[in-house]
């Protein structure tokens, strides 16, 4: 009963999206505020419906309602309730259920905080935001439909994929979810804005908090991803240019460079056209990424449901919104003149470097994900292309990205002098010289990486500090104007110092790393890297719904015991799916990571030891990023709603 | 009854083969130096059947025969360049996982570099338009704005 009303609201959600999607824009044209006046009820009634749809269908999974196609195929009455929670999405239909649930959300939060926007374009921001979930409705419901039920009930389900119960990877596609679809509304707003040939400042205002939320998300989604994939792959992997991997990450690059451009359009009114444009393309790379996962065009490690026919569905989506938005961009971007005018050495000129960075690391990206395709139709050639080309091919951007980094924030609006900015940094540039070439003497493998990894940390890092306290002027008092600059101040600072922190953690990562592999008997200690590990035992254990092989094994260092470690090796019999669950000691400096292999016939066992220094920084790099972006974000001159508030003493007389 | 299902449980644990995991001791050179040049050019090569993971991540049989034939390969004295040539005529190029900078794949390794020298050279010209458009939009002003510029001025 719950799962039909369910499948019902999802078909009068698809109805209302359609209304939102025609009326409004209607209104707009013809200045109707009556048909206007849709767009807000209708983007509210929208997202309750459909999460209402997706409540019901968490409750089929929650009671294992068996009659439901979708939960046989993905769930089981042994299952661990948070992943009977979790392993709603953790398919395809159901994913797709949360996709289309978090675009209503989006247009409804749009409606709810969108009181200052000029009635015109909120209703077309509405309306364009609504065509996005007409699609998607669609899809679901002719292509994907969840709430699909079965004949003959069977008594119990076939479970979720082993590799999928997992708490970093159960909230994995929510994050990424909510950065992705936060794209389409600064589509929407961008389409909006095209359509009424009108970009100013205080549109730049408005899509930027948006784009800083999405930013938000989708940095800690990848980072859930890469973390998952650390610890629960088996050899301490974080990042594998997989191609869906590189979807999620297209749309990271396009993102962080549309938060940048968009303060031009606001504070100057410069880079317009550009800025419409990464918008939709920003939104376009998540199509292409949800397109990729689910087409089954590129083998993948994440691809489920590979079925050409929805692919087929997808890619006529992803033709109309991003084919038809840039058709619209060509036609109109020639009415968005720029205002601001300024030197090339100058912040304007420092972001437009930003810009020209991550787009063409973006374009590298997509490239080399696509051309194994491109290659095998164009030039009949069957080639891959793996993680040592986007190594050499990728990082060289982020280098220059990061050498210029402190410099480009240091820089004044309008016009800039490199020797005024290079002055404070000198400190800087003096400090990561200095600990990069101590670290150079000390190290005992002559491999470059360790020391550009501090260089450049130590370099961004220090200059996101200098930057923060070259704000606070001169004279007394300094450090309490620190406690008082804006928070995006302190926002940038963070998420900056935060990319440092990642660059040096990455770097020191790959280069220090070290591994062990050998048949460890009982009881008897080995050595790696300065650490006694000891595999005491390895027992059978019984789990909710899988049987375990668990090795026992001690950590020591100098005679000190420093953890008791239990890899594990899992059998999950319903699925019949093995996992490796690795045992790790994660310390300030360095984890030590275990896992256990197969018996061996002298008694032995097969373990695996790593050492993995500054493992934590990455994460930690990662989310100082996203806190960044959270400061910036609650700053009270971008909340969402701020932008249009300053608006209205303009249209009063002018104070004089 | 839990014991029957407990036995039938272990039965079906037995039957479903326990993957090996990478790089196992028994293939591990003596030679600690070979061993480091097997596993640097084991990084490069695709395991074949795998979904864009490399021979030495993956626990596919085959993957580990691949492993076995470069270490073969460099016990019997066979350069780096020597064992990837040799791997790649047997199972052609697709085995590599960076493609080589060769025919049509040239494009694939200079389009990043291309593709930076165009946008900077677009996004230099843009700048150059706006360090230049000075006079222009000043002299834009409308009539109205002209008059209340120069009253800001009287002022």
């Amino acid at each position: 009963m719950i799962t039909e009303l369910g499948h019902f609201a999802l078909i009068l959600a698809f109805m209302v999206a359609i209304v939102q999607a025609v009326v409004p824009l209607i209104g707009a044209e013809k200045r109707w505020t009556s048909w206007m006046a849709v767009a807000e009820p209708a983007a509210t009634l929208q997202f309750l419906l459909t999460a209402f749809a997706f409540a019901a269908l968490t409750w089929a999974f929650v009671t294992s309602d068996f009659s439901l196609r979708l939960v046989v195929l993905n769930s089981h009455s042994d299952k661990p309730m948070l992943y009977k929670i979790t392993g709603t999405w953790g398919n395809h239909e159901g994913s797709m259920l949360l996709w289309v649930l978090i675009v209503t959300l989006f247009g409804a939060m749009a409606a709810w905080f969108g009181g200052n926007l000029p009635p015109g374009l909120r209703a077309r921001v509405l309306a364009v935001q609504s065509a996005v979930g007409v699609a998607f409705f669609a899809f679901i419901l002719f292509t994907s439909n969840p709430f699909l039920r079965l004949a003959v009930p069977p008594m119990n389900g076939q479970d979720l994929n082993p590799l999928l119960q997992d708490p970093g990877l159960a909230f994995h596609p929510p994050f990424l979810y909510l950065g992705y679809v936060g794209l389409s509304i600064c589509f929407s707003f961008a389409v909006a804005a095209l359509i009424e040939g009108r970009v100013d400042a205080a549109w730049g205002r408005w899509v930027r908090p948006w784009t800083l939320a999405a930013w938000v998300f989708l940095t800690v989604g990848i980072a859930l991803g890469s973390w998952w994939a650390y610890y629960e792959l088996g050899w301490g992997g974080f990042w594998f240019w997989d191609p869906v991997e590189n979807a999620s990450f297209m749309p990271w690059l396009l993102s962080a460079a549309l938060l940048h451009s968009a303060i031009v359009v606001e504070k100057r009114e410069a880079l317009k056209s550009w800025t419409i444009l990464l918008a939709i393309l920003a939104f376009g790379f998540s199509l292409i990424g949800t397109f990729i996962v689910r087409s089954g065009l590129l083998t993948s490690v994440h691809a489920f449901a590979n079925d050409p026919e929805r692919g087929v569905f997808i890619l006529m989506i992803m033709a109309f919104f991003t084919g038809g938005a840039l058709l619209l961009f060509a036609l109109r971007a020639g009415a968005m003149e720029a205002k601001g005018v300024f030197a090339p050495v100058s912040r304007e000129g420092a972001l437009v470097a930003n810009n020209v960075l991550l787009a063409v690391a973006c374009f590298v990206v997509f490239v080399g994900t696509m051309w194994p395709v491109v290659a095998e139709m164009a030039f009949d050639r069957k080639l891959t292309v793996g993680p040592p080309f986007f190594d050499m091919a990728f990082s060289p951007f982020m280098v220059l990205l990061g050498l210029l980094l402190p410099f480009g924030s240091m820089m004044p609006w309008k016009r800039g002098q490199v020797s005024r900015a290079w002055a404070p940094l000198k400190g800087a540039l003096i400090l990561s010289v200095a600990l990069a070439a101590l670290v150079w003497a000390i190290q005992t493998e002559r491999s470059a990486l360790g020391p550009l990894g501090v260089f450049m940390g130590a370099w961004i890092a220090s200059g996101a500090i200098i930057d923060l306290w070259g704000r606070t002027g001169r004279g007394p008092n300094r450090l309490g104007r620190l406690m008082r600059l804006p928070r995006a101040d302190w926002g940038k600072a963070t998420a900056h110092f935060g990319m440092g922190v990642t660059f040096f953690a990455i770097c020191g990562l790959v280069a220090w790393k070290q591994d062990d592999i050998r048949v460890a008997q009982l009881g008897e200690p080995f050595d790696v890297a300065g650490f006694t590990i000891t595999l005491d035992d390895v027992q059978r254990v019984q789990g909710p719904n899988y049987i375990s092989t668990m090795g026992f094994a001690t950590l020591e260092k100098n005679g000190r015991e420093l953890a008791q470690l239990r890899p594990e090796k899992r059998i999950y019999p319903v699925a019949q799916m093995p996992t490796t669950e690795a045992a790790i000691d994660y310390r300030f400096l360095r984890d030590v990571y275990v896992v256990i292999g197969d018996p061996q016939d002298n008694g032995g066992w097969v373990v695996r030891t790593y050492v993995k220094p500054f493992a934590n920084w990455m994460w930690a790099g990662t989310l100082l990023m996203a806190l960044g972006g959270l400061l910036s974000l609650s700053d009270r001159r971008f909340r969402v709603a701020a932008g249009a508030a300053r608006r209205v003493p303009q249209g009063g007389v002018p104070a004089e | 009854m839990t014991g029957l299902v407990r036995g039938l449980l272990v039965a079906l644990v037995l039957a479903l083969a326990m993957p090996a995991l990478a790089v196992q001791p028994d293939e591990i050179l003596e030679d600690p130096a070979l061993e480091e040049r097997a596993r640097e050019l084991s990084k490069g090569l695709r395991c074949l059947v795998c979904r864009n993971e490399s021979i030495d991540e993956s626990n596919a049989d085959l993957a580990r025969d691949l492993r076995l034939l470069v270490r073969e390969r460099l016990v019997a004295g066979d350069t780096n360049d020597e064992v990837i040539d040799f791997v790649v005529d047997r199972y052609g190029e697709y085995v590599l996982l960076r493609p080589r900078a060769s025919g049509s794949s040239l494009l694939l390794w200079a389009a990043g570099p291309l593709m930076l020298l165009l946008a900077a050279g677009v996004g230099f010209g843009y700048l150059r338009g706006r360090a230049t458009a000075r006079a222009e939009t000043e002299a834009d002003l409308s009539p109205e704005e002209k008059a209340r510029l120069a009253r800001i001025l009287k002022e």
